[in-house]
């Protein structure tokens, strides 16, 4: 039991360079605290997040990813964020398939100046895979 | 051959170290893979820190190195140039954001540590994988393009003319000036506005290398920094501004004079359909208002202004022009736009005579003016008593949170100028007094000196209590609420972003902050460059500011702009997409994908072929490749799944 408490999962963020990677500098620098699940890789666009980075990320052991990039129609790259919204319904079948429930697998659009927005979808990401546990794949063992 | 990489944690002084174990993830790190060396040091980007990096790179024979330091936002450029210093590439170096990104979002402890640790060793993993990269240079047209007229625009535009280069100035009225255009005194000093803008207006004018466009709006562009293609349109002003002679007997002519409210008297005064707005409006010309214009709305007038111009200046088949323009840089100055107080019923704006708004009082108080200057009521007769209110619309989180900045200092000089005109007794109801600026203090001490009544407390409620003109308040320093009767009440309104803030957002690909205003690439680093190279801010179109600190930015707009000339090349971003045509299938995914057409096909060899000048290095069509044969320079897979690797460790 005790162990279960302890669980802390591990999000990978992919966040686009111009909003969301912004916004959470943004939360940084207004000191806004949220839990350390997260670990952010930073993309120049959520349109080049390849949907093989998020299969790797759990792979390699995530319980969860979060895709953040621009507002539709605020793309840096005109529409890339649209091209990730098209991916996003198809990927999330995909894990499904692979045992990976759909609350493990988010995308979202935070601005440049929504740095509070991000800090709280972390902080319910996290609270929702707390209770949910390990992701866990074939019996325990890594997949791929 | 494998890499010897350095790994240079920072404390940031104890910004990072306070939260973070910064000695643990150095120690750890010490023992990855293809670490030579790994330190912490207090400041890191400190010359000292800097000259550390460089002289491990040179005992060590560094050929990677990573910075676990603030937000690549913050001092990725510094490093880059650390690592060139010494012959290294620039992008041979990644930063870890353990500060931004976790020690300023974290408690301290073990999970804050562990998790700085983590983005070390992504970015240690991910830094094997890095290329050497040579940014490409493009040439600079030596043409800007100022957007927005008012003084931000015309001071930038006057800059940058006066170094001898092209500028552009596009405004979307028919006349130049802006706000400050209508401003009566400005404080601190009460200069008088006009004696202040219109020798710049006329300058503006005059010049030879400020190419004016008014009544026109940019409605396309393209291209990158350095070469941007803008396409302008321009209204028809019906008049010819090349005949018009500014005479005005066309305005007195028209005979819908002295029946339209004057949008420059912000209502207070009468204008004609055909009109200048006032007397030393540049350019001197005038204008067919088309809604107000009885031949252009309905077809029907005896056209009394084309008999009166001795000139044939007026021609009602005047059509939109659109003209393509091409420049290096781009410099915003598009101000911004009162809040509208009758949206709240509170304030009485609307419902009482005697209720006006700070704008509206510069117009009364102008000498060119609908009253010529005379402070009166409706009635014609002379207040006095009269109440100030601060912050309507500002500081209110019902409405916007953010600060106008100058109401303050306005309210003070209005104050100051119904005391000199009138001698009434005024009431100022604020919030808090913010007379921020060089001899700002020292103003608002003198009008306090000369009676002026300062309330601290919002203003709560404007009334009529028995046909009684009624402030009622809560005055914050006594503890008591006021109900105090005055003449008239000046609404000092909210700066606000213009309606079509957004739209203009999109059209240059800015980003707008959370109140609205158009984001700086870094509030203290670069709050003048925005997102998009080559694309500048100046004036309120950032965030509300008085005149002095517009100027100064407006002039700091035309040194970006300036210094991109100077240098006549600027450097693109090295981040480019392209195809590794022996895994290409040909399947064209990547063709329709790309936003800015920049992937082709070549039919004889059957695989996509990406135009580099075009691309911007989003990285979409790699995404979308099923064979993986697009690799986007700097953000390619390899070094992405290894960060991925390097987040995921335990």
């Amino acid at each position: 039991m005790s162990k279960k408490k302890d669980f802390e999962p591990l999000i990978v963020g992919f966040l686009c360079n111009w909003c969301s990677y912004t916004g959470a500098d943004l939360a940084g620098t207004a000191r806004i605290k949220y839990p350390t699940s997260i670990k952010i890789v930073r993309v120049m666009c959520t349109g080049m997040v390849d949907p093989s980075y998020v299969v790797k990320a759990f792979k390699e052991g995530a319980d969860g990813v979060l895709i953040s990039g621009c507002h539709p129609g605020e793309c840096h790259y005109v529409e890339g964020n649209v091209k990730t919204m098209r991916r996003e319904p198809l990927l999330a079948n995909l894990l499904e398939q692979l045992g990976i429930e759909r609350e493990r697998f988010k995308l979202m659009w935070a601005s440049a100046s929504e740095g509070e927005k991000f800090a709280k979808a972390v902080q319910e990401m996290t609270d929702i895979l707390k209770p949910m546990g390990p992701l866990n794949l074939g019996g325990g063992k890594k997949i791929g | 051959m494998s890499e010897r990489i350095g790994v240079f944690v920072c404390h940031c002084g104890t910004n990072i170290s306070s939260v973070v174990d910064v000695e643990q993830v150095a120690k750890d790190a010490g023992g990855w893979d293809n670490v030579t060396v790994a330190m912490d040091y207090k400041y890191m980007c400190s010359d000292p820190g800097q000259e550390l990096i460089q002289s491990k790179i040179k005992e060590h024979n560094l050929t990677r190195v990573v910075v676990a330091a603030c937000s690549p936002r913050m001092h990725g450029p510094t490093f880059k140039k650390t690592l060139e210093r010494v012959g290294v590439n620039g992008y041979l170096m990644e930063m870890a954001n353990i500060r931004e990104q976790c020690a300023w979002t974290s408690d301290p402890g073990e999970l804050a540590t562990e998790k700085a640790t983590a983005l070390t060793r992504a970015a240690v993993k991910r830094v094997n994988f890095h290329q050497p990269i040579k940014e490409s240079e493009v040439s600079v047209n030596k043409a800007t393009l100022v957007v927005g007229a008012g003084i931000a625009g015309i001071q930038t535009a006057l800059q940058i003319a006066s170094a001898g280069y092209p500028v552009y100035l596009v405004e979307k009225e028919a006349y130049i000036g802006g706000h400050m255009a209508q401003f009566d005194k400005t404080f601190p000093t009460m200069d008088c506005s006009a004696c202040v803008l219109t020798p710049k207006m006329v300058d503006v004018n005059q010049d030879p290398n400020i190419d004016l466009f008014t009544n026109s709006q940019v409605v396309g562009v393209e291209g990158y920094v350095g070469n941007f293609k803008v396409k302008v349109r321009t209204e028809p002003r019906y008049v010819n501004l090349k005949t018009c002679t500014g005479c005005g007997d066309c305005v007195s002519a028209c005979v819908m004079k002295d029946r339209i409210p004057s949008e420059f008297d912000e209502g207070l005064g009468k204008r004609s359909a055909i009109y200048i707005p006032f007397p030393q409006a540049v350019p001197l010309k005038a204008v067919v208002d088309k809604e107000s214009c009885l031949f252009l709305a309905k077809g029907k007038c005896k056209q009394t202004c084309i008999e009166a111009c001795q000139v044939n200046a007026i021609n009602f088949q005047e059509e939109e022009k659109f003209t393509e323009l091409e420049v290096g840089s781009i410099v915003l100055a598009t101000g911004y736009k009162l809040f509208d107080p009758s949206i709240g019923p509170q304030w009485g704006y609307g419902l009482y005579d005697n209720v006006i708004t700070g704008i509206q009082f510069e117009r009364l108080a102008n000498a060119s003016g609908p009253t010529g200057g005379k402070l009166v009521l409706k009635d014609g007769s002379q207040p006095q008593r009269v109440a100030i209110m601060h912050c309507i619309g500002s500081r209110d989180e019902n409405y916007y949170a953010h600060c106008s900045r100058v109401c303050c200092m306005s309210s003070v000089k209005f104050a100051h100028q119904i005391k000199e005109k009138t001698g009434a007794e005024v009431y100022e109801f604020y919030i808090d007094m913010r007379c921020f600026g060089k001899q700002y203090e020292e103003f608002y001490n003198r009008v306090q000196e000369e009676g002026v009544q300062f309330i601290r407390g919002k203003g709560s409620e404007v009334v009529e209590v028995d046909g009684q003109l009624t402030v009622r308040a809560e005055d914050t320093l006594l503890g008591v609420f006021r109900e105090i009767p005055v003449d008239m009440v000046i609404l000092n309104n909210a700066l606000i972003p213009q309606e079509d803030s957004d739209q203009v957002a999109s059209l240059f690909g800015l980003c707008s902050g959370e109140d609205g205003f158009f984001l700086e690439a870094h509030i203290k680093l670069a709050p003048v460059n925005t997102a998009v190279d080559g694309v500048f801010l100046a004036g309120c179109c950032q965030s509300p500011k008085d005149i002095p600190d517009t100027v100064a930015q407006a002039s700091a707009a035309a040194a970006q702009a300036l210094s991109a000339i100077a240098l006549g090349k600027v450097k693109l971003s090295p981040v480019r997409a392209a195809v590794e045509a022996s895994r290409c299938s040909g399947c064209m995914s990547c063709v329709n994908i790309c936003p800015y057409g920049a992937v082709g096909f070549d039919k004889e060899q059957k695989v996509s072929v990406i135009n580099q000048a075009l691309c911007k290095g989003c990285g979409t069509c790699g995404a979308a490749c099923p064979t993986g044969a697009i690799t986007t320079s700097h953000f390619t897979r390899e070094q992405i799944m290894a960060q991925i690797e390097g987040v995921c460790a335990q």
